[in-house]
């Protein structure tokens, strides 16, 4: 009965991994391959079926001019937009949710759980709807089509996530903790970073790793503020659908726009399991 | 007189959280907050701390106001019945935490860290995290950084309710010392607790709570012996007092027709007429003079037995101090020891104990 179980397990283990890693084998195998390995019917073993070519990769280093796409300018860019909006959501995001998790708000019948919807219900409008006033807003202060411009939106949009799940976060950790670094002498603020904070990474990881995907996955709104200036990731690859789909290029920037993710991940993955609150309270 | 509360008095909803507390606390001694679960123990450490606000009254410390100072400057310490400490520290850190916030000399933090983990037995344990201690060594440890805080007021709500049996009873044996030796002139203790054996094992004031009221305040022994009401009684007793309505008249106490008992000499002065009649269930005995009762169920704890008995409407619990077996629905005739009676007015006030001259 258990070694059944066991099988099953695996199983259904094995069918996942090769469900999620078989496009990313696909898209590598893709990356190296020429026109005429890619449209004559399906390929699989380098150098035996087709002759592994550095064409695809190439293209994205090239300048417009030479019929590439020039990625290192919108990578820098998405690095810069994505890194900067998740830290700026990140730390007033994680203050907002301590006060919203540990202090009475009222105002006339708004109250703690009405704030924190409010900051939520900024996902639940569909994109589009949002897009017209940033448009116009940004027009106006003159930030279309620049960086700081971008950081400010991406911060409006990930912010909420990080409220959300930092309210949820801070609401599991014991108020006792606080109190007890009030009663050991601490003010409210130092109570807040000293104990609470330290104690609270795994969530801080996780409302990081949020924002970093959104921001950095995030077409919609990189398309529709910028123009030629700053170009962000997504864009970017757009612009190699011309009348032929070039599959070997799309594939290797496919491949360059997911790598710092992964590499995100597997560092902070380590952190998640590690920080835990057994110990602050039986 | 150090720490005074006036009238202190909190009612956030329509019960009383806080009902008129007043006391008086003198430095060097320990208090028991002695009552049951719900009945403002907490709530009143949690406002002599500073986290809890309240509605009126006042709270003094060396005739300064006490509730205008902020939390952090009041100079207290609190251990909860949950054990709290901080995860991200070690043992060592954890209880050094108090004192660099304090911003003390490193040396003097360190000597205070490791006296206070010497009294309280964690040798050897300064570089673990908190999480890998058993439940008995974190409260060890939150104990110890309240030692080693040399607060102005000691505050430990209900420390032992979490640990298990055999730790509870070595730990309580280990307060009794630890108390009298750390407690200095200058700090007071105030201790909660749900268990009358824990307040009398710790022998302080004894100041009994319920509904947010103070019942009364007096030594764990006169609390023990004058209950000054029913309530009181309860509280005070594991497993409660048994009482029953009754009068004097003639020279005996009358329960019902069928059931009367022997006029003590301490009932002697009272005047006849109604009252209730108070008696511990260790008082009764069964003896072949008694009188009839029906057993209705005995359920056995620990080394003593828990008689459940039942005579025309007057339900009483015997115990027992040895292991006894006895079939259900058997009449047994018990025995009551009517010198160690007490007599309560109508109104439950103490009318006469037997400790009583």
């Amino acid at each position: 009965m258990k070694s059944l179980y066991y099988i099953i397990k695996y199983a259904f283990i094995t069918l996942w991994s090769v469900f999620v890693i078989s496009p990313f084998l696909w898209a590598l195998s893709t990356s190296f391959k020429n026109a005429n390995a890619v449209t004559g019917g399906a390929t699989y073993i380098p150098w035996l079926q087709f002759q592994p070519t550095m064409e695809g990769w190439r293209v994205l280093v090239k300048s417009g001019g030479q019929g590439g796409i020039d990625i290192i300018a919108p990578y820098i860019n998405s690095i810069v937009v994505t890194g900067s909006a998740s830290v700026i959501s990140l730390i007033f995001g994680t203050l907002a949710a301590y006060a919203l998790s540990r202090f009475t708000f009222k105002a006339g019948f708004i109250k703690n759980n009405d704030i924190t919807f409010f900051f939520i219900s900024q996902r639940i409008m569909p994109p589009i709807v949002l897009s017209i006033p940033f448009f116009i807003m940004l027009g106006k202060f003159g930030l279309l089509d620049s960086l700081p411009g971008l950081v400010i939106v991406y911060v409006a949009l990930l912010m909420p996530i990080a409220v959300w799940i930092m309210v949820d976060f801070f609401n599991g950790v014991p108020r006792e903790i606080d109190e007890t670094a009030l009663i050991d002498g601490c003010n409210p603020f130092q109570a807040f970073y000293k104990v609470v904070l330290p104690n609270s990474l795994p969530g801080l990881i996780v409302a990081f790793l949020f924002c970093i995907i959104f921001g950095w996955n995030d077409f919609f709104f990189a398309f529709v503020l910028t123009f030629t200036k700053v170009q962000l990731i997504p864009v970017a690859i757009v612009a190699l659908n011309s009348s032929v789909t070039p599959w070997w290029s799309l594939s290797a920037s496919a491949l360059v726009s997911v790598a710092p993710l992964v590499i995100i991940a597997f560092i902070v993955e380590r952190y998640l399991s590690k920080g835990n609150l057994s110990g602050a309270i039986k | 007189m150090t720490l005074i509360a006036k009238n202190i008095t909190y009612r956030p909803d329509e019960e009383f959280h806080l009902n008129d507390i007043s006391f008086e606390m003198n430095k060097g001694e320990l208090y028991t907050l002695l009552g049951r679960t719900l009945s403002g123990k907490t709530t009143l450490l949690k406002t002599i701390a500073g986290l809890q606000p309240f509605d009126s009254g006042v709270l003094l410390y060396d005739d300064q106001r006490f509730d205008k100072l902020p939390v952090w400057q009041r100079n207290v310490a609190m251990v909860y019945q949950q054990f709290i400490n901080y995860p991200h520290l070690t043992v060592y850190e954890n209880i050094a935490f108090p004192l660099k916030q304090r911003k003390l000399a490193a040396r003097s933090i360190d000597e205070q860290v490791r006296q206070s983990i010497k009294t309280v037995g964690l040798g050897g344990f300064e570089n673990r995290k908190i999480h890998e201690l058993s439940g008995g060594q974190q409260q060890r440890v939150a104990l110890a950084r309240s030692f080693a805080k040399k607060a102005r007021i000691m505050l430990l709500d209900e420390p032992l309710v979490n640990l298990d049996y055999k730790l509870r009873e070595q730990l309580r044996d280990e307060f009794k010392n630890l108390f009298s030796a750390e407690l200095s002139s200058e700090s007071i203790l105030i201790y909660s607790s749900t268990d009358p054996l824990e307040a009398m094992q710790l022998n302080g004031h004894t100041i009994v709570m319920d509904e947010g009221r103070i019942l009364q305040h007096s030594t764990a022994k006169d609390v023990f012996e004058n209950p000054a009401t029913i309530k009181v009684a309860e509280i005070t007793n594991d497993p409660v007092m048994n009482t029953m309505r009754g009068s004097i008249s003639e020279q005996e106490i009358v329960i019902n027709s069928d059931f009367k008992l022997k006029l003590p000499d301490h009932f002697k002065n009272l005047s006849p007429g109604s009252y209730i009649f108070g008696i511990r269930a260790a008082e009764l005995t069964i003896h072949e003079n008694g009188i009839p009762f029906t057993l209705e169920f005995s359920e056995i704890s620990g080394s003593e037995t828990f008689l459940h008995l039942e005579n025309n409407g007057v339900s009483l619990v015997a115990l027992m101090e040895d292991l006894v077996a006895i079939d259900a629905h058997q009449k047994l005739m018990i025995d009551i020891n009517v010198d160690q009676m007490y007599a309560f007015d109508m109104e439950c006030q103490l009318v006469k104990s037997p400790f009583q001259e």
